[in-house]
């Protein structure tokens, strides 16, 4: 990232070089996303982040009770990030939001989780249309291997059944928020497994921000990716805050520390369910929380 | 080993300024690797000098009628072994043998494919177990009892459907049919109850194949918004496409070679034609079980076995081709 200037003005002269910011050096390889709005999609859910909430949320796997009464609010145009160490349920409490979590044979849940004041899990309502509303980034990266790029970016489309009469664009504009378009717009028809795993995972953010969700879960969206490119998301995730509601688990506290703007902890104490210990605007988490455990566990002092 | 090493580094110091060759690197199996190397070489031998000396007893036992008939045994139609010399030829056989496969593989395919994803992504755990067991079962069921049912009960109940067929689609050669046609004894229901009999290959085949499909694909449709026909189009059936060919050439394999099924279920007439829905029709495997009583015949039915044993070793070879081509296509794994 550090490439030296080539321009022969003596770009130095009075110029600190290391004030090169992150977004100053993005700009020199032109990816930097163009923070235009999206091609318009038809057919899709209204336009706009939403809010999210859950009242009393519980879930078990078979007879576990593995998270307990969370209440949280995740409001419109934030980005709230979740923090806990492995096995306390964020993974569980995320999939909840958009009823991945049912398709766990043995799962069940209770309480409400709310989009815009309906709750999803109400009688008449089809997962799939939460789902469209409600998009997910996963751990692992899982672009469909045999489809092309671009048919990996517009797989949502069609999936979701929504029509775009700018495909192009809309392609060059998902790539480019998910920092990929320099690396792959000359080869948009190989076959998304062919792609490195930071590629890859990039892929996966491109393809479900093309569907422009409300809101955007991210399960360590960042686990497989270096650093330049983990910053690249992270200004993405700054970005989209007013066209998606964004609720991001990780494990990276500087990470939390940077992007979100809010925070919940969760805590699963020996064979105890998963819960929110604490949760509020990032600054107040990380400086000086309510909770001993919480300034512990943001402070990487947990045992 | 020393002697080895040291050696290594040798040329390794006098070759640094040349171009870097790749080294060899050899291990040494340990006694239990040697042993057990050896029984499973040994085993899978056995298959391949099976399969030969198969393929020249068939050879030898029918280079007779070979000698005689000629390459007229590829073009004639009819089968005569009364005449002297005997006019015998495997075409009519031939095209009865293709012609009822296909019909059992194109109604088995689609029925099979869909079993397989019921089973893998629609039905509940409850039902998953028993349905499974019970398609399995389909094939364990003897070919002799399929013939007996279809025979005696089946085939008179097709007889509407095939009278259907002809009546609105008659103008398409193989629907076509005589005006007093006999609709009992024909390829289709021959055809259909094969079928009956490569539904559980294919069905299994699929299913593992199906099963196998990364979970991670399937969460990132249905998390897009698929439905679970999306996800099923976009992610189980590309993944699945090898399976189901494969599976479909291993059921045609097996379709080609049904015997005792087919010899109840047709005259066992050698005739060409493609009207699949009239009394008639002849197939290889089914043709010499009717025969095989006839001493002086049996050079003859040799040949016809020899091209039915290099027909279904080809169909299966290319099934084993087509497998392993589809799988080597993008790395699923990054
Ligand atoms: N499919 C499942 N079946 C049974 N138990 C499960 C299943 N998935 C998760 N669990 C259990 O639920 C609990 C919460 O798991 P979850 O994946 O939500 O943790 P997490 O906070 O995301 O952890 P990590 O940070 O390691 O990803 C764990 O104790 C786990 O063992
Ligand atoms: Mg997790």
């Amino acid at each position: 990232m550090t490439t030296i200037d080539p321009s022969p003005t003596g770009a130095f002269d009075g110029i600190d070089p290391f004030a090169t910011t992150r977004t100053g050096a993005v700009a020199v390889d032109g990816d930097q996303p163009s923070g235009e709005a999206p091609p318009r999609l038809v057919g899709g859910p209204p336009p706009g982040s939403a809010t999210i909430e859950t009242h009393d949320l519980c879930a078990w796997f078979g007879d576990r009770l593995v998270l307990e009464g969370v209440d949280l609010v995740m409001p419109a145009g934030e980005v709230t990030a979740l923090i806990g160490p492995s096995g306390c349920g964020k993974s569980t409490y995320l999939r909840m939001l958009n009823r991945m979590h049912e398709l766990v044979t043995t799962a069940s849940l209770s309480g409400e989780v709310l989009l815009d004041g309906e709750d999803i899990y109400r009688a008449g309502i089809r997962a799939q249309e939460v789902r469209i509303r409600v998009g997910m980034v996963f751990q692992k990266p899982n672009p469909f291997p045999a489809m092309s790029i671009r048919e990996n970016v517009l797989s949502g489309l069609k999936l979701a059944r929504l029509r775009c009469d700018d495909r192009d664009g809309l392609i060059e504009w998902a790539l480019r928020r998910a920092s990929l378009w320099n690396e792959v717009r000359d080869r948009l028809d190989q076959p998304g497994g062919a792609l490195s795993g930071g590629q890859q995972q990039r892929l996966c953010i491109a393809r479900a921000l093309a569907v422009q969700p409300n809101v955007l879960l991210m399960d360590e969206p960042c686990s497989a990716l270096d650093p330049t490119s983990t910053l690249r998301i992270e200004d993405t995730i700054a970005e989209l805050r007013d066209e998606v509601t964004v609720v991001i688990v990780t494990h990276n506290m500087q990470q939390a520390h940077r992007v979100s703007d809010r925070c919940a902890f969760f805590l699963a104490e020996e064979n105890q369910p998963g819960h929110v210990v604490e949760h509020g605007p990032t600054a107040k988490m990380f400086e000086h929380p309510d909770d001993p455990r919480t300034l512990d566990y943001v402070q990487g002092r947990f045992g | 080993m020393h002697v080895t090493l040291r050696r290594v580094r040798f040329t390794a110091a006098v070759t640094a300024a040349a171009t870097p060759r790749p080294r060899q690197v050899s291990d040494e199996p340990t006694r239990i690797d040697r042993i057990f190397g050896f029984v499973t070489t040994g085993a899978g031998m056995t298959v391949f000098v099976l399969l030969g000396l198969v393929g020249l007893f068939l050879l030898l036992r029918s280079r007779e009628a070979f000698d005689v008939a000629g390459w007229s045994f590829f073009t004639r139609v009819e089968w005569r072994s009364d005449t002297s010399p005997p006019e015998i030829g495997v075409l009519g056989l031939l095209t009865g043998t293709v012609i009822v496969a296909a019909i059992a593989v194109v109604v088995a395919v689609p029925l099979g494919t869909c079993t397989a994803l019921f089973i893998t992504d629609y039905a509940s755990a409850r039902v998953r177990g028993p349905l499974t067991g019970l398609v399995d079962l389909l094939a364990a069921i003897p070919s002799l009892l399929y013939g007996i049912w279809g025979f005696f009960v089946f085939g008179a109940q097709v007889v509407p459907l095939s009278k259907f067929l002809t009546r609105h689609l008659g103008w398409i050669p193989i629907f076509a049919t005589e005006e007093e046609a006999v609709f009992t004894g024909s390829m289709f229901i021959a055809g259909l109850v094969v079928s009956l009999m490569v539904l559980p290959i294919i069905a299994a085949v699929s299913r593992e194949v199906f099963s196998q499909t990364p979970q991670g694909e399937k969460e990132a449709a249905l998390a897009l918004g698929g439905t679970r026909w999306g996800m099923i189009r976009q992610v189980v059936l590309p993944y699945g496409k090898g399976g189901i060919i494969g599976g479909s050439m291993l059921g045609l394999g097996r379709a080609l070679g049904e015997t005792i099924a087919v010899y109840m279920l047709l005259p066992q007439v050698p005739k060409l034609t493609i009207r699949i829905l009239e009394n008639g029709g002849a197939t290889i495997s089914g043709f010499i079980a009717r025969r095989a009583g006839n001493d002086q015949e049996i050079p003859g039915l040799m040949a016809a076995g020899l091209v039915l044993f290099l027909l279904t070793l080809a169909t299966n070879m290319l099934a084993s081709v087509i497998i392993s081509r589809s799988r080597s296509g993008a790395g699923i794994d990054a």
